[in-house]
């Protein structure tokens, strides 16, 4: 069947075939409207706008008085901001370390053999399942000291027992961090554990016949062969924690004061409730530096690689 | 046959393979170690859901005493019903429920309406590759990565201009732009994965663009709808930034719903209305995660691997 199908074209004649092709990619080409709707309205024209206006005076609404790079100035020397940017690197590295770690060790101690490991996998992975509202509150009753683990701790006895970091400013960020590692090490331990699976077992023979430690082998040898997993795993959280922001609504609001602040609130806070669109705006354009340089260092790793490939052969 | 197609599109989907380490002994030490340490990370992730049950089965009076790990005394299924039908956010006190039915306005078009565009975004990529489309393409899977506070101020402007804003109709179409670049690299992907020759033996028999994918793309492509699916319907079940902006106050969906009745200040916490109105709008999504199983991680998986 295979060998037939080049047939009939190379037998119809060009003047009747060629019609039909073009009236079939325009179909294509309507079919794909809203892709390419999306693409340039929202991909260029919407960056496009939201970048202008961060040059602008725009307060409620858009304006076109052009103002130079005043609005970043402002961006950088305001409290709120510095704090946003500053927690957004604490709750990044600590929460995407966490669920790393603690990812990888449920997805070794998955791979013994063990019994019950689809409902282990079931517990691990639910709270993914869940809107970030939801785990927001429920670590927000967790942690509040009239109800939660504190208070359980008070009534077994031990009343000096302390363990409230969502009231005090210094120690709010960790208690989004519990949050999000019960949210999100899971979901790691699931891809890593595919990861794990995916080596290949004359890997672990060889490793067993030249009496490796097993810890070792899944340390140093394991764990180097796994980096598709890994990278997919830290680019699903990397991408999760820039955009955090239903979680904090949730949990802290924000606060006490500005403590948990984050880069994707304080956007939202600048065009709605404190109606200045250019600081939002310029906000917004320095959340989508970092994935610019990000995809466009990942990008150019990519081709050079390719060509250098290319050279070669 | 469904089950096969996907399994040949990565490591990540070996579910079924058998694990790789050393077959260890039956019983020892090392053995017991490995269970306590799975049990007590069981308990870090159950623990909270037990708590938040077992607070919901109890009275105001119980909940004060403090005991939060005891099951209820006087078990009542009141706080259920309040947080269904009378819970307040602010004067209105009609609990979660209009917010439930508007969750589901939302939710039913947006999985339905994104899932045919990105199917035929990604059959057109896989077999119509017209000048230009990979261009739109890199752009969408560059969209992927892009924070949503980054557009999503344009996107307000237009929704105002077309004088959608506040509608179901702009909450809709903003779950569908948004769910764009990652359902159609799934369905880019799927397509890519066929047989070619399936695709030139409907192109010899004349079905030109739209005629082979109604008859020859869309009856294969049952396992990966399913998979955008459960993607999606989760996505926008649990979705509350551009619920509380795009969709306006009276169709506010149920995640928008729930805060606003948890964090209001008047009156006294009840404490086990909100876990149980927190209980409720988990439920949906959970549903689905312990129905599909597997399904659901490939899910996580194919949309976040080469995206």
């Amino acid at each position: 069947m295979t060998g037939a199908v080049p047939a009939p074209d190379a037998v119809a004649p060009a003047a009747v075939r060629r019609p039909r092709r073009t009236t079939s990619y325009l179909q294509a080409v309507l079919g794909t409207v809203p892709m390419i709707a999306v693409a340039v309205g929202v991909y260029i024209i919407g960056i496009a706008f939201t970048v202008y206006w961060s040059f602008t005076d725009s307060k409620i609404f858009p304006s076109d008085r052009l103002v130079g790079f005043a609005q970043y100035d402002r961006l950088w020397s305001s409290d709120r901001w510095q704090t946003a940017v500053h927690n957004i690197w604490i709750f990044g590295s600590l929460s995407i370390v966490c669920n790393m770690v603690f990812g990888y060790l449920l997805a070794v101690f998955m791979d013994q053999r063990i019994r019950q490991e689809d409902l282990l996998r079931s517990i691990f992975l639910y709270p993914f399942a869940m809107s970030l509202i939801v785990t927001g509150l429920i670590w927000q009753w967790m942690l509040d000291p009239n109800l939660g683990i504190e208070n359980v701790i008070h009534n077994l006895g031990w009343t000096s027992f302390h363990f409230s970091p969502l009231v005090d400013k210094d120690t709010a960020i960790y208690g989004l961090v519990i949050a999000g590692i019960w949210q999100g090490s899971g979901v790691t331990m699931a891809i890593l554990l595919a990861g794990l699976r995916g080596v290949d077992d004359e890997i672990w023979k060889a490793a067993r016949v030249d009496g490796i430690p097993t810890w070792r082998t899944y340390l140093f040898i394991a764990l180097p062969m796994m980096r598709g997993s890994l990278a997919t795993a830290f680019v699903l959280q990397a991408v999760g924690v820039i955009r955090v922001y239903d979680l904090i609504i949730a949990m802290t609001g924000g606060g006490p004061g500005i403590a948990t602040n984050m880069p994707a609130v304080y956007v939202i806070d600048m065009i709605g409730s404190s109606q200045n669109v250019a600081q939002g705006m310029a906000a917004a354009t320095m959340m989508l530096l970092p994935v610019v340089l990000v995809i466009g260092f990942g990008g150019a790793i990519t081709w050079y690689r390719r060509r250098r490939q290319e050279e070669r052969a | 046959m469904s089950g096969a197609v996907l399994a040949d599109s990565g490591a990540v989907e070996r579910w079924g393979v058998e694990p790789a380490g050393r077959k260890p002994a039956r019983f020892s030490a090392g053995r017991l170690g490995i269970y306590a340490f799975l049990v007590i990370s069981a308990l870090f992730f159950l623990v909270p859901l037990y708590i938040m049950i077992v607070t919901s089965l109890k009275e105001m009076d119980e909940i004060r005493l403090g005991y939060l790990f005891s099951p209820p005394q006087h078990l009542t299924f009141q706080p259920w019903a309040d947080a269904w039908l009378h819970a307040c956010t602010g004067r209105d006190c009609n609990g979660l429920s209009p917010g439930f039915f508007n969750s589901v306005k939302i939710t039913l078009p947006s999985v339905i309406i994104s899932i045919v565009i990105a199917a035929i975004n990604g059959y057109a990529l896989s077999f119509w590759r017209y000048r230009g489309a990979n261009f739109f393409f890199g752009l969408l899977v560059f969209g992927a990565f892009v924070p949503y506070q980054v557009v999503v101020y344009p996107l307000i402007i237009a929704a105002r201009s077309t004088g959608i804003f506040s509608t179901l109709a702009a909450i809709i179409i903003v779950h569908t732009i948004f769910g764009m670049p990652i359902l159609t690299l799934l369905f880019r992907n799927f397509y890519a994965s066929l047989p070619i020759e399936l695709f030139k033996a409907a192109r010899v028999d004349g079905a030109g663009f739209w005629r082979t994918f109604v008859y020859i793309m869309i009856p294969m492509s049952v396992p990966i709808t399913t998979v955008a699916v459960i993607l999606q319907v989760t996505g926008i079940w649990n979705d509350f930034l551009f619920g509380i902006i795009f969709s306006g106050r009276s169709n506010w969906p149920m995640t928008v719903q729930l805060n606003n009745i948890v964090q209001t200040t008047t009156g006294t916490r009840a404490y086990n209305v909100n876990m149980a109105a927190t209980i409720i709008t988990a439920a949906i999504p959970l549903a689905i995660y312990f129905i599909s199983g597997r399904w659901f991680v490939r899910g996580i998986a194919a949309g976040s691997v080469k995206g």
